[in-house]
């Protein structure tokens, strides 16, 4: 099975990925730290790899895109630039937790075991957080909130190393050498590609916003209708 | 490619998601799927919200466009889409697609300015643009005067709202007063009942040390600013309210209306006679107020200008006016943009295809 995958939550990066049985080989791959460029760099990196591994769109047999949780702007590009591959392709298109990726390369490295949580930055001094279980699936969230609140688990990601006091006051654990660990796309896919192989259905593309807009409803609106928004 | 190329056209700077289709000049395609709804209970367009709209509906609104055309992704020779300017989280989801489209595909992408487009919508109504043309742009986003020396080359920038939009001050009046969202339609249509000379509104940038002479002109000889005027309105408001009057909404409404419109076109008039410009294309949302075209016909036949005015569907934001401008832009021969650019959110309307 070739897999396309892309994630957006944090690094812009993309992978094209070939399954044999429960092993995954890395064709290419892409990822780039230039935040706010995602809409720049991306398309053109996929081209760039399918040209390189001399592969047609429409050989592709699933996109996997990560939905989050992540900033707003950045993860719309990718999840915009995975429907529109899949449309012009014909390919179907999936979502997966972009935590996942991070949990997939804990559990794969052997470093987690038992339940571990894996966190990245939510800005705005919050995480993006879930709990996963030693074969790295998801048992509970995702969550933003503070690192203070933060299962007490051993915590993986770049979240991890970005407030090691609270989240060691919130009974978490930041484990060494995984404090700079961003959603990858190529480790989504290998976890996309359990899930599809057992069964599983892919989310769908619907970003995991986990917050809402922030706008607020005008104090002369508000007058009229005499209600908060 | 023949003369008449198959172009698609993505547009996502503010609230209006829009697919169009065009051959040449011709029109074959316009779907526009609007978030204005969820913007109602604000009172304006809140950024995030049609950013996230646009994700929603964009690949239903490509699938309809392609349906209503009658023609497949592959039939198309070239895709173009709005780089700016507009909200920056909303175009990069027009981008993104776009980008990806042009990935897919392997055709050409172009990366094209909203405002230029708003003018180039004019050959799909009418056909061939007029030579010594200038533009008047009036919108929720924009209030601009263009002088188009070229359409897919030369544009130049001669005024501009120094603060708030005009349909932005209509929407911060309409919020005022009471009249719901989006302000244009509701001012205009409560304003029909006012006496528009009821109260004088200030005319913003109208002092002769803003004006100048032609000769000599001042600094913002063509510009415009309505940020004093909404205060004025709602000091107006309160002025009633303190003394516990009602507040004459219709008369203020109509007022309001006419201190805008008197000076959008009394300024765009002057450009053009000060330029050398004959015809007058005016575009944007606010191209459908009642008032707006009236005085501006007026005015513009009493300075010998020839004004015209597409139809409402492709004045307001939508991807067949991308597609439009960015049909004239191949058939000059322009190269495409690819798939590097970056969306520009201040894109001056200099730039009116980027360049690779």
């Amino acid at each position: 099975m070739l897999l396309l995958a892309i994630d957006t939550s944090a690094r812009a990066t993309a992978a094209l990925v070939r399954t044999h049985g429960d092993r995954t080989e890395v064709l290419e791959s892409f990822s780039t730290d230039r935040v706010n460029a995602h809409a720049e760099v991306l398309a053109p990196a996929i081209a760039g790899m399918l040209e390189q591994a001399d592969v047609s769109g429409r050989e592709i047999d699933q996109i996997v895109v990560g939905v989050g949780p992540g900033p707003f702007t950045g993860l719309r590009v990718g999840i915009a630039t995975a429907q529109a591959l899949g449309f012009a392709w014909g390919v179907p298109v999936g979502g997966a937790c972009s935590l996942d990726a991070v949990a997939w390369e804990a559990a794969a490295a052997g470093a987690a075991t038992g339940r571990f949580v894996a966190a990245i930055d939510a800005r705005r001094r919050e995480l993006y957080w879930g709990v996963y279980d030693d074969a790295a699936r998801l048992v509970d969230g995702p969550h933003v909130g503070p690192a203070s609140a933060v299962a007490g688990h051993e915590v993986f990601g770049a979240g991890a190393g970005l407030y090691p006091e609270q989240l060691a006051a919130a009974g978490a654990q930041v484990v060494a050498g995984w404090t700079d660990r961003q959603p990858d796309a190529a480790a989504l896919a290998a976890s996309a590609a359990r899930t599809l192989a057992g069964g599983g259905e892919l989310l769908g593309t619907t970003p995991l916003y986990l917050r809402e807009s922030d706008a607020k409803v005008p104090a002369a609106m508000l007058k009229q209708t005499g209600r908060p928004a | 490619m023949s003369a008449a190329p198959l172009i698609l056209g993505i547009e996502s700077s503010c609230d209006e998601t829009g697919v169009g289709i065009v051959r040449g000049t011709e029109l074959l395609a316009n779907t526009v799927s609007t978030s204005m709804e969820q913007h109602v209970r604000f009172g304006g367009v809140i950024p995030e919200i049609a950013a996230r709209a646009h994700l929603e509906t964009m690949i239903p609104t490509l699938q309809q466009a392609l349906d209503t055309a009658g023609v497949s992704l592959d039939d198309v020779d070239a895709l173009a889409v709005t780089s700016g300017p507009g909200l920056s989280g909303a175009l990069m989801v027009g981008v993104a697609a776009a980008k990806a489209l042009a990935a897919a595909t392997g055709k050409p992408l172009y990366a094209i300015n909203h405002l230029v487009a708003h003018v180039g919508v004019g050959v799909l109504d009418g056909g061939e643009l007029p030579e010594n043309l200038g533009a008047l742009l009036v919108s929720g986003g924009h209030t601009e005067i263009l002088k188009v020396n070229e359409l897919t080359s030369d544009v130049e920038l001669l005024g501009q709202t120094i603060d708030d939009a005009a349909g932005e001050a209509y929407d911060k009046v309409a919020r005022l007063l009471g009249l719901g969202y989006p302000g244009g339609p509701a001012v205009d249509r409560i304003a029909k009942e006012g006496n528009p000379k009821a109260i004088r509104f200030p005319r913003g940038l109208t002092m002769p040390k803003f004006v100048g002479t032609a000769d000599a002109p001042g600094k913002h000889r063509y510009d415009f600013s309505f940020s004093g005027l909404k205060t004025a309105v709602a000091r107006s408001v309160e002025q009633y309210q303190a003394k516990g009057l009602e507040v004459p909404v219709a008369d203020i409404a109509a007022s309001f209306q006419e201190a805008v419109v008197d000076v959008v076109t009394k300024k765009a008039v002057m450009a053009c006679t000060e330029h050398g410009l004959t015809s007058l294309l005016l575009g944007g949302g606010v191209a459908a107020n009642s008032r707006l075209r009236e005085l501006l016909a007026a005015r513009c036949a009493s300075a010998g200008i020839t004004l015209r005015v597409p139809k409402p569907s492709l004045c307001t934001d939508n991807g067949a006016m991308i597609a439009a401008l960015a049909s004239q832009v191949v058939s000059a021969g322009v190269a495409p943009t690819g798939l590097g650019f970056a969306t520009d959110p201040g894109q001056p309307v200099t730039q009116i295809s980027l360049t690779a």
